[in-house]
C-alpha cells in the first residue's frame, strides 16, 4: 500500500489550496466512507466542505459555486451511480462549470469506463487506501487545471 | 461463573437440578448428539448459571440448538411485488413459515416511485411499495394467519404495519392472527443507518404508538427489533455496538412505560439484531454479555417480572464492512468464520452474506454459497450439539466482562446525559453528535491503522497477489421502475380523491395531539389508498423533518 510516485509529487505543493466538495448524491445513507475520505483528504491538507447526506445535483451545484470548489467528490452505494453520476455530469456542463467529478461508493470495474466516458474524472473503488484517495484527488484537479 | 459446586458433583447443584429439569422437559431435535467419532456429548458443560437460567449469559433456551437450530434467514430484494410474491409462494411451498420483505430505497426513505428522488432507485435494493396494491400484490394468495412476516423498515414503519393490517382485514383475517416483525428501530437511524425522516421525539411517539397498538391488538407481533448491526457497518467498535444497541432498547422500554404500557406488556416482544464481525473471541463474548446485561437491567432497573422480558434474543448478520473487494472468494472463508461466532454465542437466527457484496448487490450463485456455509456450521461442525461451548474458558469469560465493563461505562454517560433517564440520554446523544462522533472516530481509526499496515486485511494489504477480476454480479434493470411508475398512476386515478385528502387530514389531526394513536388513522388512509409519501407527509406537516449536522 505504498503512494505512487506521481501521488507523492502531485499532493504535497498543490493540496493546501484544494477546495473539495463532498456529497451523498440521492437517497442512500452509508456515509461511513465519505466520512473517512474528508477526514484523509483534511489530513493530507486539503479544504474539506462536507456537504453529508441527501444531496441533489442542484444543491450541489449552488454549493460548488459558493464555495469555489476545486473538485467533486460523490459517494455512492445503492446501485444508482449511472444514474446519479451522469446527472451531476450534466448539470455541472449546463452550468458551464469545469470541475471536476470524482465517485467513490461500490461501483463494479465493468462500470468505470463508462461513467469515465460520462464526463467523470476517476473513480475510487471500494479498495482505495488512504494516499490513493488523496493522490487522485489531488491528480485529477491538476489534470484539469493543465 | 460461579464456582461454588466445583467441590461436590455438578450433578448435585440446585443449578444444575433445575438446569436439567428444564432440559429433560424439552423436545429434541432428532439427531445423534455425539461427535463424528461417535463419542456421545452432554447438552452443556461447565458452571452455572446454565443456559435457560437468569442471567442468561448462557444462553437464552436450556436446550438451545438441540430442540431446533437458529433459523437462516436470508434476507433479499427482488424487482416488483409480483416477483417477490412468486418468491414467497415458492418458499412456502417448500415448507418455509417465514417470509422476509426487503423494501427499496425510495419506500424506506418514505418517499413515492415517482418522487423526483426515487430517479434511479426503484425496485433496486428491494421491493418497491407506494399503496395497499403493492402490499395486495405481494401477499397475494397468501393466508396470511399461516405465516410470519419480517419487514426490515424504519421511518415509515407504522404506514407499512398499517397497509399490512389492512391487507389482512380485507381478506377477512383478524389483526390479532397476524405473526411477524417489523424492524421500526428509529434511534439507530440517526446514530448509524440515517433512513430517518422526522426529528427524535416525534418519530418515538410513533414508534410508541406502534407498541400500544400491538400490544393492545396483534399479540403476536414484534413492533421494534432493536438493531446494533448498522451501527457497527458504519465503524463502531464491538463495545460500542453492544452499548448503543442496548441503551437504545432501554430508552424504547422508558418511552412506552411513560406512554402508560405495562414493562410486562411488551417487553417479551422485543428482539435485537447484532452484527457478526471477524474478531472471533470479541464477538462472542458481546453476545454473551449483551444476554446478562439485557436481564440484568429489566429487572432491576425496569421491574420486569415475566422472565421473557429479561431474554436478550437476536439475529445476527455476518459483517457486510468486513468483505473485501479484493480477491472476493476469500469472503467465503470471513463469513464462515463470523457465522460460528454467531452460533457459539446462541444466536436465535442468522443471515449469512454473499461474498460479492463488496462489488455488487448479490449474484444467485453467492447468496446460495452464503446460505451453505451457514448449514455447513449448523450440521457439520458439532457446533449445534452443546450449548455455550466456550463458556468457561477463561479468554471467553474475560473478554464477556469486558465487553459489559466498557457497555456500563457508555449507559453511565448517557444516564448522566439524561439526567437519570437513558431514553433522554439517548436523546441528548443524538443532538449534540456523541453517536455519529463516536462512530466516526471508530471508524477512522481502524482504517489509518489499516493504511499504516499495522492491521493486516488479506488480500487488501498483504498477501495481494492474484486477486481475481469479478465475475457474474448481479444487474437491475430499469423495467421495474417503469412498471411501478405505471402501477402507482393506475391506483391514483382509480381511488377516490375525496376519501384520501379527509383521511389524510385526519392524520394530521391526530399527529398534532400527542396522546391519541396515530395507528387508526393511519390504516384509514391506506385503506383509501393514500400513497406511501402522502400519509408521510400528513404527518411531516405536524412533525417537520430531521436534518443531520453534516459532522466529520
Amino acid at each position: 500500500m505504498s503512494p505512487t510516485n506521481e501521488s507523492g509529487a502531485a499532493s504535497e505543493p498543490s493540496a493546501p489550496h484544494l477546495r473539495v466538495i463532498l456529497a451523498k448524491l440521492g437517497l442512500d445513507g452509508h456515509d461511513r466512507g465519505l466520512k473517512v475520505v474528508a477526514r484523509i483528504l483534511r489530513d493530507a491538507g486539503m479544504e474539506v466542505i462536507y456537504l453529508g447526506l441527501r444531496q441533489t445535483t442542484d444543491s450541489i451545484l449552488a454549493a460548488a459555486e459558493q464555495e469555489d470548489a476545486d473538485v467533486i467528490g460523490l459517494s455512492m452505494h445503492n446501485a444508482g451511480h449511472m444514474t446519479l453520476a451522469p446527472n451531476m455530469i450534466n448539470a455541472l456542463r449546463s452550468a458551464e462549470m469545469n470541475i471536476p467529478v470524482v465517485v467513490g461508493g461500490i461501483v463494479p470495474d465493468r462500470d468505470v469506463q463508462p461513467l469515465l466516458d460520462s464526463g467523470v474524472a476517476a473513480v475510487l473503488g471500494p479498495g482505495a487506501s488512504a494516499d490513493e484517495v488523496a493522490a487522485i484527488v489531488a491528480g485529477v484537479v491538476s489534470r484539469q487545471a493543465s | 461463573m460461579s464456582s461454588n459446586d466445583s467441590s461436590g458433583r455438578r450433578e448435585d447443584s440446585p443449578a444444575y437440578r433445575a438446569y436439567r429439569q428444564s432440559f429433560d422437559q424439552a423436545k429434541l431435535r432428532d439427531v445423534p448428539f455425539e461427535t463424528m467419532s461417535g463419542v456421545a456429548v452432554e447438552p452443556v458443560y461447565g458452571d452455572g448459571p446454565y443456559p435457560g437460567q437468569y442471567p442468561y449469559t448462557r444462553g437464552v433456551y436450556p436446550s438451545m440448538y438441540r430442540s431446533r437450530l437458529w433459523t437462516m434467514r436470508m434476507f433479499a430484494g427482488f424487482g416488483t411485488a409480483e416477483d417477490t410474491n412468486a418468491r414467497f409462494k415458492d418458499l412456502l411451498a417448500h415448507g418455509g413459515t417465514g417470509l422476509s420483505t426487503a423494501f427499496d430505497m425510495p419506500t424506506l426513505m418514505g418517499r413515492d416511485s415517482d418522487s423526483p428522488w426515487a430517479t434511479g432507485e426503484v425496485g433496486r435494493a428491494g421491493v418497491a411499495v407506494d399503496t395497499l396494491a403493492d402490499m395486495e400484490d405481494l401477499f397475494s394468495g397468501i393466508d396470511l394467519t399461516q405465516v410470519s412476516t419480517s419487514m426490515t423498515i424504519n421511518g415509515p414503519a407504522a404506514i407499512i404495519l398499517a397497509m399490512y393490517v389492512a391487507l389482512a382485514e380485507k381478506t377477512g383475517a383478524s389483526r390479532s392472527a397476524l405473526a411477524g416483525t417489523i424492524q421500526n428501530d428509529i434511534f439507530k437511524e440517526y446514530q448509524a443507518q440515517k433512513e430517518y425522516i422526522y426529528p427524535p421525539r416525534p418519530s418515538v411517539r410513533v414508534v410508541t404508538d406502534m407498541i400500544r397498538f400491538t400490544s393492545a391488538e396483534m399479540p403476536k407481533w414484534h413492533p421494534v427489533s432493536i438493531s446494533g448491526y448498522h451501527i457497527r457497518e458504519a465503524g463502531s467498535t464491538a463495545a460500542q455496538e453492544l452499548a448503543f444497541t442496548l441503551a437504545n432498547g432501554f430508552a424504547y422500554v422508558e418511552a412506552a412505560v411513560a406512554a402508560g404500557v405495562d414493562v410486562d406488556d411488551f417487553a417479551p416482544r422485543l428482539s435485537f439484531f447484532f452484527n457478526s464481525h471477524i474478531d472471533f473471541f470479541e464477538e462472542i463474548g458481546k453476545f454473551r454479555a449483551a444476554r446478562r446485561i439485557w436481564a440484568r437491567w429489566m429487572k432491576e432497573r425496569y421491574g420486569a417480572k415475566d422472565e421473557r422480558s429479561m431474554l436478550c434474543r437476536f439475529h445476527s448478520q455476518t459483517a457486510g464492512v468486513s468483505l473485501t473487494a479484493q480477491q472476493p472468494e476469500n469472503n467465503i472463508a470471513r463469513v464462515a468464520i463470523q457465522a460460528m461466532a454467531a452460533a457459539l454465542g446462541g444466536t436465535q437466527s442468522l443471515h449469512t452474506d454473499s461474498y460479492d457484496e463488496a462489488l455488487a448487490l448479490p449474484s444467485d450463485k453467492a447468496a446460495r454459497i452464503a446460505l451453505r456455509t451457514q448449514q455447513i456450521v449448523a450440521h457439520e461442525t458439532g457446533a449445534a450439539s452443546v450449548a455455550d461451548p466456550l463458556g468457561g474458558a477463561p479468554y471467553v469469560e474475560w473478554m464477556t466482562d469486558e465487553m459489559e465493563r466498557q457497555a456500563e461505562a457508555i449507559f453511565a454517560h448517557l444516564d448522566d446525559l439524561g439526567n437519570g433517564s437513558i431514553l433522554e440520554g439517548v436523546y441528548a446523544g443524538i443532538e449534540n453528535g456523541y453517536f455519529v462522533g463516536e462512530i466516526a472516530d471508530a471508524a477512522y481509526r481502524f482504517e489509518r491503522e489499516v493504511n499504516a499496515g499495522r492491521r493486516i486485511i488479506v488480500g487488501v494489504n498483504e498477501f495481494t497477489d492474484g486477486d481475481s477480476s469479478e465475475t457474474d454480479l448481479l444487474r437491475i434493470g430499469s423495467e421495474t421502475e417503469d412498471y411501478q411508475l405505471k402501477r402507482l398512476a393506475d391506483v391514483k386515478k382509480r381511488r377516490s380523491e375525496e376519501s384520501v385528502t379527509a383521511a389524510l387530514a385526519q392524520v394530521t389531526e391526530v399527529a398534532a395531539d400527542p396522546t391519541r394513536n396515530l395507528m387508526p388513522p393511519i390504516l384509514d388512509a391506506v385503506k383509501a389508498y393514500a400513497t406511501l409519501e402522502e400519509v408521510v407527509h400528513s404527518m411531516e406537516v405536524v412533525f417537520g423533518t430531521y436534518v443531520e449536522k453534516a459532522i466529520i
